[in-house]
């Protein structure tokens, strides 16, 4: 019996490169009077692990270019990972034809940051609507499908007489409405949504994340929710992963991430929201930046601008290890207990 | 005392084919010496034509319909071009959402500081190279020396808006009007650009404008704050006062809207409707219907800014004897 702990998606040391070199010529430099072929490859996700239970909302933050979208993107399936592994309930994704990947194209349903790119300008919201159903139910009859259509318009509230619109017709909020009905058409169970409310006003915000939030509650919906805003995953989030420079730093149920954030890139990130009405707070200022994802750093990926590093740091790379039932931490000096 | 900066009843208007659209409808607002006054509101509520007005960089369309703006004692909307020029971008200067509004991808950029510094003052290119160096100092810019030779691609956006800032620094502006300045940036480099422009105010004794859809942001960096929506200002006053005794309904719903003022996992407060186009603002109040309070002289009348408290925060509702207790952050 599935309960709130079994894993609906579980990946395995994920791995995600983009070769960035362009053609043959363009990889070939001179070096030392010899012609060398060089690639470049963007390491975009690097070796990520965890597992989202059954009804969660498992947040991914991390600034930008720390491979959240590209995570997003290689869970669901739209790009092939490098290496590692996607398994939903108990079977393997990652590497499915498309025909044994229909069924899960199904089940696993995505929105995006900006709805408009996402929507098909010159089909109505009714043809949007429609066409996911008809796909993946080719017996299902036109009046069946247009009331569908109807049921989903009002329970995102977007009034079933539009539906001869087009996108342009709407405003930015209600376009993230329609998506987010078109990703409910085919009843999903699993979805992954990528920046979903942060193009949008905050009165708008609000609307919609109060719409995902009774989507989830009434579909009994799993949710892997990609975000840089930080107070929308406290709000939202069963649990909150962290990453940098492609590596998952840090795992935690929201609260405790949130009160007693342990790995030193997330006490840092998380000092750095700024808080309504609160006297600005003392932040934890990093040195440097952000190193390119071409180049990833020796040891652990954080050490160059982390105040704890040691030698040990910036030679061995640290392993996401429990800390507690519940948490995941790669950290070193957290794992000696010195933090 | 005259104030750095004083606007009064200003009207911005834009001419359209079909007749004039009014984007900014009778707002006035002071600014002092190393003060920092927060604009904000949602999109199209007119921030960014507020501040391109102050600066008289309104694009075509756009006109200033009324109003007057003082800029150190001086009015600025009645001067020559010529006047004008010397203030923009001397002694007022805007930062933008995007650094690259203001840098130039094909010049290194000490080639843009110094032909900044040179439009301004006449001096000599090595003088020149050696302010940049100072003002690139004050941004925090790691090896200053390195970063004149190199080209804006070559660097992050964090680093970027830095360098806009420095920029700006050239000309010893008493105003600096920042449009959303880290918007585009990750926190942890919003937060280290908060510092920097706090910090520059004090020691530059610059005013500084910051216009910003984010609320939190604004609160922990200005000491007062006007809302805007649909072209007026509906709620001003100092921040602590707004922050926790919020008055206007809109700016109630705003606070009480952010995930971070409620119970984690609860629903949240939400504002039906969005704000209006600007063909088409409702008579009377123009939030009127969005409001939890609207009664009838809502639809009729619009509420002019009244004061609330001792003359420090003012807002424009006819039912403020209403609208005490409804902010959820700290019942
Ligand atoms: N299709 C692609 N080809 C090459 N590089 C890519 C591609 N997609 C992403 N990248 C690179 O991979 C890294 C991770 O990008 P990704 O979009 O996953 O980051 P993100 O965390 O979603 O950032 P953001 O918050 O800006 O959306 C970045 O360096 C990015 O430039
Ligand atoms: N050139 C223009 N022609 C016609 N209308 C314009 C023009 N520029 C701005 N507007 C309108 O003026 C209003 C105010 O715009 P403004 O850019 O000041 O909004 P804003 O508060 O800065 O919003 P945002 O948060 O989206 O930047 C909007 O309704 C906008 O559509
Ligand atoms: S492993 Fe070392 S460098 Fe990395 S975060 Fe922990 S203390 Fe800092
Ligand atoms: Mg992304
Ligand atoms: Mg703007």
């Amino acid at each position: 019996m599935p309960n709130s702990t079994t894993p609906l998606l579980s990946i395995r040391h994920l791995v995600k490169h983009f070769d960035i070199s362009g053609s043959l010529l363009d990889q070939l430099t001179l070096e030392k009077g010899r012609l060398r072929r060089r690639r470049t490859t963007v390491k975009a996700v690097n070796d990520v692990s965890f597992e989202i239970r059954r009804g969660e909302t498992l947040s991914v933050v991390g600034e930008s270019g720390c491979g959240k979208s590209t995570l997003a993107r290689t869970v669901i399936g739209l790009y092939p990972p490098n290496r590692g592994e996607v398994v939903y309930e108990d079977r393997r994704i990652d590497h499915l034809s498309a025909r044994q990947m229909l069924p899960f194209r199904r089940k696993m349903q995505m929105i995006f940051q900006d709805p408009y790119a996402s929507l098909n300008p010159r089909m109505t919201v009714a043809r949007t609507l429609e066409e996911p159903v008809v796909f993946h139910n080719p017996g299902i009859s036109a009046a069946a499908a247009a009331e569908k259509v109807a049921d989903v318009m009002r329970q995102v509230g977007v009034d079933p007489k539009w539906a001869d619109r087009y996108p342009h017709e709407f405003s930015g909020g209600q376009r993230q409405r329609i998506s987010i009905a078109r990703a409910l058409m085919v009843d999903p169970e699993f979805i992954v949504a990528d920046e979903p409310v942060s193009a949008l006003d905050v009165s708008i915000q609000a609307q919609i994340l109060n719409l995902l939030m009774d989507a989830q509650e009434q579909r009994g919906l799993t949710y892997l929710f990609i975000t840089h805003d930080l107070s929308v995953v406290r709000h939202i989030s069963t649990r909150v992963a962290v990453m940098y420079l492609g590596t998952l730093c840090e795992l935690a149920p929201a609260a405790s991430i949130f009160s007693h954030p342990r790995h030193p890139y997330t006490q840092a990130l998380l000092s750095a929201i700024p808080r309504l009405g609160e006297q600005r707070s003392q932040h934890i200022r990093l040195k440097g930046e952000v190193p390119t994802p071409i180049h990833l750093p020796t040891g652990c990926v954080f050490h160059g601008r982390c105040r704890y590093a040691d030698a040990r740091c910036r030679e061995e790379v640290p392993v996401a290890t429990a800390l507690g039932p519940d948490a995941l931490v790669a950290c070193h000096r957290v794992a000696e207990g010195k933090l | 005392m005259t104030h750095l900066l004083e606007v009064e009843n200003l009207e911005v208007k834009f001419a359209l084919r079909f007749g004039d659209l009014t984007a900014i409808d009778d707002i006035s607002f002071y600014l002092d010496k190393k003060e920092k006054l927060g604009i904000v509101g949602e999109s199209g509520a007119g921030k960014s034509v507020t501040g391109f007005a102050i600066i008289n960089l309104l694009s075509k369309p756009g006109y200033i319909a009324g109003g007057r703006i003082r800029f150190e004692g001086r009015e600025i909307n009645r001067l020559s071009a010529e006047a004008l020029r010397q203030i923009r971008g001397n002694r007022i200067s805007m930062i933008f959402q995007d650094p690259m509004m203001t840098l130039n991808p094909v010049l290194t950029i000490g080639t843009q500081m110094v032909e900044t510094v040179q439009a301004h003052r006449r001096i000599g290119k090595a003088e020149a190279r050696e302010l940049a160096l100072e003002k690139l100092r004050k941004v925090y810019i790691p090896s200053p020396e390195k970063r004149l030779d190199q080209y804006p691609h070559e660097m992050s956006g964090g680093m970027r808006q830095r360098i806009v800032i420095a920029i700006a620094l050239l000309t010893d502006p008493a105003l600096i009007i920042a449009d959303e300045p880290t918007t585009a940036l990750d926190v942890t480099i919003q937060a280290g650009i908060m510092e920097l422009l706090t910090e520059l105010c004090e020691t530059e004794a610059m005013g500084l404008i910051l216009i910003t859809h984010d609320l939190a942001v604004v609160s922990q960096v200005t000491e007062r704050i006007a809302v805007m929506y649909a072209g007026r200002i509906i709620e001003t006053g100092y921040t602590t006062d707004i922050v926790t005794h919020p008055r206007h309904p809109y700016t109630i719903g705003l606070i009480n809207s952010l995930p971070g003022t409620r119970q984690a996992g609860s629903r949240l407060e939400q504002i039906p409707g969005m704000m209006p186009n600007l063909t088409a603002i409702p008579e009377g109040c123009a939030f009127h219907p969005r409001c939890f309070l609207a009664a009838d002289q809502c639809r009729r009348h619009r509420p002019e800014l009244t004061a609330v408290s001792g003359g420090r925060h003012w807002a424009a509702c006819h039912r403020l004897d209403q609208t005490l207790g409804h902010n959820h952050l700290h019942r």
